[in-house]
């Protein structure tokens, strides 16, 4: 048994990860995969391995600085992709958004169950979208990556689907933007004064 | 047979009854007349009574009917009208007596007290043969009575004489004899009783009924004196030259009847005694009528006329059937609430409740078997309209159970169940029976003196019924206060001050009894119920209760307030006086007030905007102190025809009554009354007749409050910083805008009125009572004055019809169905307490009452709907879950050995 053996299985291990946390994400849940994993065995420990002395010709030195280069440019990819992903996830709002749009202008104006269905779908998505912006990019989370852009602009998108559901409820007249949805419950001023009478009974 | 008129201030029918059911062969109604009609009958045996023998097919039963100036001959098989003859165009005669011969009909009668006439008239055609007319030496009291064939007798104005009228063939002659000269001992006032007898006359004097024989020579003699005795009948011929007559003696609660021969005075045919309802009052009238029994002897029965106008007929001693002909005079409606149900029943109830419920079921089970005989039958009937919900005696849920309480002319008030029409209890008010001090005594309305909300479990709701002995404004005027569930008379009072107006006030006090108002003819206001709190009541109010008079004869509208206590000799501090604050004088020479309405004081009006298709509102004039009224042109109060377009025109004006403000004045040109309208939220609908073009219109008008347009911002609403709730006043001065607009309506109408609910959502239909005696509901929607040409879509949408020139009349729309309500006079709606149903109770001879949903009952389930069903799904659905669930965790659970 060899320590490169061991780094291979070493690496073979995180890109495992790395690829579970990916479908975890096209998933769309946002959650590590942490549950599908029943055991490990941790091989990085070596320290067995240093009584032992090193084979000639080896100089365990290079191989360790060689190592450290090796996984900070690991590191860097992975955060660039990280960075890159976070984008795509930020974007994703924008097709639902033209989707939302077309299908409320399938939709029409008139109120029934069809337009009421996707206009309330089409504000409850983006609040709930809201709701969760910390869980959907904390796979994302690294020192390294600023994820403060794609956060915004993923807020900003939510907003504005947001906003198109609203659009939408106004234009079906469900607001309550115009007096007469304040007044059509009031009942009528009560009267000070009374009087009755007539004509005189005959 | 037998022929009964009662004999309506309005109008009267004539309608033929079997003797054996009582059940109604045909009624045929005579022109009415605000002046009694006469109803005489004639035919070959005696007048009223039509032997049972004679109803084959016989072309001289010809009833002879006068009302209005006519005199109708009537085929009394189907009631067809043969020959009219006017007599209108000739004097004023009031036909009071027809004597008919072979081919030739003499109708006799007076014009004016003294001034007696005879015209003779062909049997067949009508046509006038000869008249003659003569002037008694004194004016005349009471009816003329015919004795024999061509006498009649009738008392002078002192009632001291009696005159005998001989006609014959048309030639009058006449004699006079004093009462004195007959009995010596009189000291009361004599009556002739209208009861036919042959050559013999039945006069009341004091508590005896004297029977008077008219000679060949038109002498009279004194023929027998009766004691006690309440009616007398006909006389009735049994065979050849014998006659029958009965009459009744009152003895306690027991009746006795006796017939007896007229010629012989000494034996009886028949002496019956019997127990009657002593709700029924005296016996008014009584007609007898014979058969043959089995042993060839005669048998008479007896239709009685009571005093509160129900008929009894009464045949060896029993009451075969009787008939509530009183409430073919309903003179006001008021409505009750059922008592709560109450919880828990006493043992011995359920005890039967459980031997009854064993004995349905086996009836039950009979009927379904199908061996039930058809006893079991009619019991199984019964006992499916008993225990339906319908007819049950507690309120329900949706309040469609109401009492309806309607008072007769009879001074009878009755208890009318909704559900089945049955009478729950029914009351002969003494202060409106006819006593010495109060002649002729009339019920004038009906209030809601206490409906109590708070103890609706102990205690029962009261009415106040409103009377007066007599006609006149003057006479005195009597109150009674009735328990609306058992119907007994809590307290009566007989006013000290007479009645003009009686004005309910929205005021209860801690009893919740209404505090109503009472104004005298000599301006004075009267606090009912006399107790120290209502008078607090109104002193809180004092400055803010306000009310007018409709003077129609003057063409003045008086507002008044109240001002102080009474100043009499005694201080009395529930009597107070009033100051007139404004009057409207219209101008005599081209006005005159022929309608008058107000709003309903107990309609609920859900909001004060309309909004309109474009989001915009619009604020109604909602007030309770608001009058229309209709004024016509003198000349084109009279009937359609008589005035020319030129000359005919109708005002209308809506009136604050608080101010005096005229809020809105119109007028239509060319056209003339009779006005009916119905007022409502901020509305007015108004039908009259079109002159030009010959056509009855209805319009309507809507008023709106200009002075609140300006609430339009949103924001206000939001903060709720508006004050369109806080209590306004009259004397802010609104300002008002109206749209009006008026469509052609195809029939004449008896009355106009508008569904009521609960809570004011519902739309709204106007219920209106056609001339065919049928009640029409129509949409208020047809009379939205917004209706245009060409709506646009959102106006489509909104529910706004294109506008046509005359209202439709959809057949299905009557809500009597091919029911009459035979002369038709009024149209009562009562909220139901579930929004969407409005109560109808309309009344005339006949009485109707439905139910009705304007907007369709959209907030309940109809009664055919499967609650099985839904119930089943949902068990079905629960189900369906916990499988669903079950299944999941197993999946889970799978999933995660993997």
């Amino acid at each position: 048994m060899t320590t490169t053996q061991n780094h291979v299985v070493l690496r073979k291990a995180k890109l495992a990860r790395i690829r579970k946390q990916r479908e975890s994400m096209e998933k769309g849940k946002g959650v590590m995969g942490s549950g599908g994993r029943r055991w490990a065995v941790d091989l990085s420990d070596n320290s067995t391995s240093r009584d032992i002395p090193d084979p000639p010709g080896f100089s365990r030195a290079s191989l360790d600085q060689d190592d450290s280069t090796l996984s900070r440019q690991k590191k860097d990819a992975e955060s660039n992709w990280k960075a890159q992903k976070a984008w795509e996830v930020a974007q994703a709002p924008l097709k639902n958004l033209l989707m939302m749009g077309f299908m409320m202008w399938m939709a029409g104006s008139t109120v029934h169950l069809f337009s009421i269905g996707i206009t309330f779908s089409a504000l409850w998505q983006p609040i709930s979208a809201l709701q969760s912006v910390g869980k959907i990019f904390e796979p994302y989370k690294d020192n390294k990556v600023e994820l403060l852009g794609p956060k915004l602009l993923f807020i900003a998108l939510n907003l504005g689907g947001l906003a198109l559901g609203v659009w939408k409820l106004n234009a079906l007249g469900l607001l309550p933007t115009h007096t007469s949805d304040w007044v059509s419950s009031l009942p009528p001023a009560q009267e000070v004064e009374f009087s009755g009478g007539g004509v005189n009974l005959g | 047979m037998q022929i009964s008129c009662p004999n309506l201030e309005i109008q009267a029918y004539l309608s033929i009854r079997n003797t054996r059911t009582g059940r109604c062969c045909f009624r045929f109604m005579i022109a009415c007349s605000n002046l009694a009609n006469r109803i005489i009958q004639t035919c070959p045996a005696y007048p009223v009574n039509i032997p049972h023998k004679n109803l084959k097919a016989d072309k001289d039963d010809l009833i002879l009917v006068f009302g209005k100036g006519s005199l109708h001959a009537v085929s009394g098989i189907d009631g067809e009208v043969l020959w009219r003859k006017d007599f209108a165009g000739e004097s004023s005669i009031e036909v009071s007596h027809i004597i008919q011969s072979t081919d030739k009909i003499y109708a006799a009668g007076f014009v004016g007290s003294s001034k007696f006439y005879v015209y003779g008239l062909n049997a067949d055609t009508g046509k006038l043969l000869k008249d003659d007319h003569t002037i008694l030496p004194c004016d005349t009291f009471g009816e003329l009575l015919s004795v024999s064939g061509d006498k009649f007798v009738v008392l002078d104005k002192m009632r001291s004489k009696i005159l005998t009228i001989n006609i014959k063939n048309g030639e009058i002659s006449y004699k006079q004899k004093l009462i004195s000269d007959l009995i010596k001992d009189s000291s009361g006032q004599a009556v002739i009783l209208p009861s036919r007898l042959p050559e013999l006359f039945a006069l009341r004097i004091d508590s005896h009924v004297l029977t008077i024989k008219v000679t060949n020579e038109d002498d009279l003699v004194l023929v027998d004196k009766i004691n006690n005795a309440a009616a007398v009948s006909d006389a009735l011929s049994i065979s050849e030259g014998q006659h029958a007559f009965a009459f009744i003696q009152h003895e306690g609660s027991n009746i006795h009847l006796f017939v007896k021969d007229v010629n012989d005075w000494n034996g009886d045919l028949l002496k019956e005694s019997i127990v009657i309802d002593h709700q029924r009052g005296n016996i008014e009238k009584i007609f007898i009528n014979n058969y043959v029994r089995t042993d060839r002897s005669y048998g008479f029965r007896a239709l009685m006329v009571m005093e509160d106008h129900s008929l009894l007929l009464v045949q060896q001693g029993e009451i075969v059937w009787s008939r509530e002909d009183g409430l073919a005079s309903v003179v006001d409606v008021t409505t009750s609430e059922l008592p709560v149900e109450k919880e828990g029943v006493s043992v011995a109830k359920v005890e039967q409740n459980l031997f009854e419920w064993l004995k349905g079921h086996v009836l039950k089970l009979k009927g379904t078997l199908m061996i039930a005989s058809p006893e079991d039958v009619v019991a199984i009937q019964a006992l499916r309209l008993r225990s339906s919900e319908k007819s049950k005696m507690t309120r329900d849920h949706n309040g469609f159970r109401k009492l309806l309480i309607v008072l007769t002319r009879a001074g009878k008030v009755f208890a009318l169940h909704t559900g089945d029409g049955r009478v729950v209890w029914s009351i002969l008010l003494h202060t409106l029976r006819k006593t010495e001090v109060c002649e002729h005594p009339v019920g004038l309305n009906i209030y809601q003196w206490q409906v109590p909300h708070h103890h609706a479990l102990d205690e029962n709701p009261s009415i106040l019924v409103v009377g007066r002995c007599g006609p006149s404004l003057a006479a005195p005027a009597a109150l009674s206060f009735i328990d609306a569930y058992t119907g007994k008379e809590l307290n009566s009072l007989r006013l000290a001050h007479t009645i003009a107006q009686v004005i309910p006030l929205p005021y209860t006090d801690s009893t919740e009894q209404r505090l109503h108002l009472i104004i005298d003819t000599d301006q004075h206001a009267y606090l009912y119920p006399r107790t120290p709190e209502a008078i607090g009541i109104l002193q809180r109010e004092f400055s803010n209760v306000y009310w007018y008079s409709v003077e129609a004869d003057n063409g003045i509208v008086r507002g008044h307030a109240l001002k102080s206590n009474c100043i009499h000799q005694i201080v009395d501090e529930y009597c107070f006086d009033f100051r007139d604050l404004w009057s409207i004088v219209f101008p005599s020479e081209s006005e005159k007030i022929i309608a008058t309405v107000t709003r309903k004081s107990n309609e609920v009006v859900h909001t004060q905007a309309k909004v309109m298709t474009d989001y915009d509102v619009m604020y109604k004039y909602v007030s309770n102190n608001i009058l229309f009224v209709a004024n016509a042109a003198p000349k084109a109060t009279g009937e359609i025809g008589t005035a020319t377009p030129e000359e005919a025109w109708l005002v209308i004006y809506i009136i604050d009554t608080v101010t005096g403000r005229i809020l809105h004045r119109m007028t239509h040109h060319g056209c003339q009354g009779p006005v009916h309208a119905v007022f409502s939220e901020n509305w007015v609908v108004y039908h009259y007749f079109n002159l030009r073009a010959h056509r009855y219109e209805v319009s309507v008008i809507e008023v709106y409050d200009q002075s609140r347009a300006d609430n339009k911002d949103v924001w206000k609403f939001v903060l709720g910083k508006h004050n369109l709730t806080s209590p306004i006043s009259s004397y802010y001065r609104p300002e008002i805008t109206t749209k009006s607009q008026s469509y052609f309506f195809t029939h004449s109408v008896k009355a106009i009125e508008v569904t009521l609910t609960s809570k004011g959502i519902t739309s709204k239909q106007l219920l209106i009572g056609t001339i065919g005696d049928q009640v029409l509901a129509l949409d208020k929607r047809f009379l939205d004055p917004r209706r245009t040409l060409n709506p646009s879509q959102a106006e489509k949408e909104e529910g706004i019809i294109p506008l046509t020139d005359s209202l439709p009349i959809i057949s299905q729309s009557y809500i009597t169905h091919s029911l009459k309500v035979e002369g038709l006079r009024g149209i009562v709606t009562v909220p139901a307490k579930l929004e969407s149903t409005s109560l109808v109770f309309a009344y005339g001879v006949d009485l109707f009452f439905t139910q009705i949903a304007p907007s369709r009952t959209y907030d309940s389930l109809t009664e055919d709907f499967s609650y099985a069903l839904l119930l089943l799904t949902i068990v079905a659905l629960v189900a369906a879950i916990f499988v669903t669930w079950v299944l999941s965790e197993r999946k889970d659970l799978q999933e995660k050995w993997k």
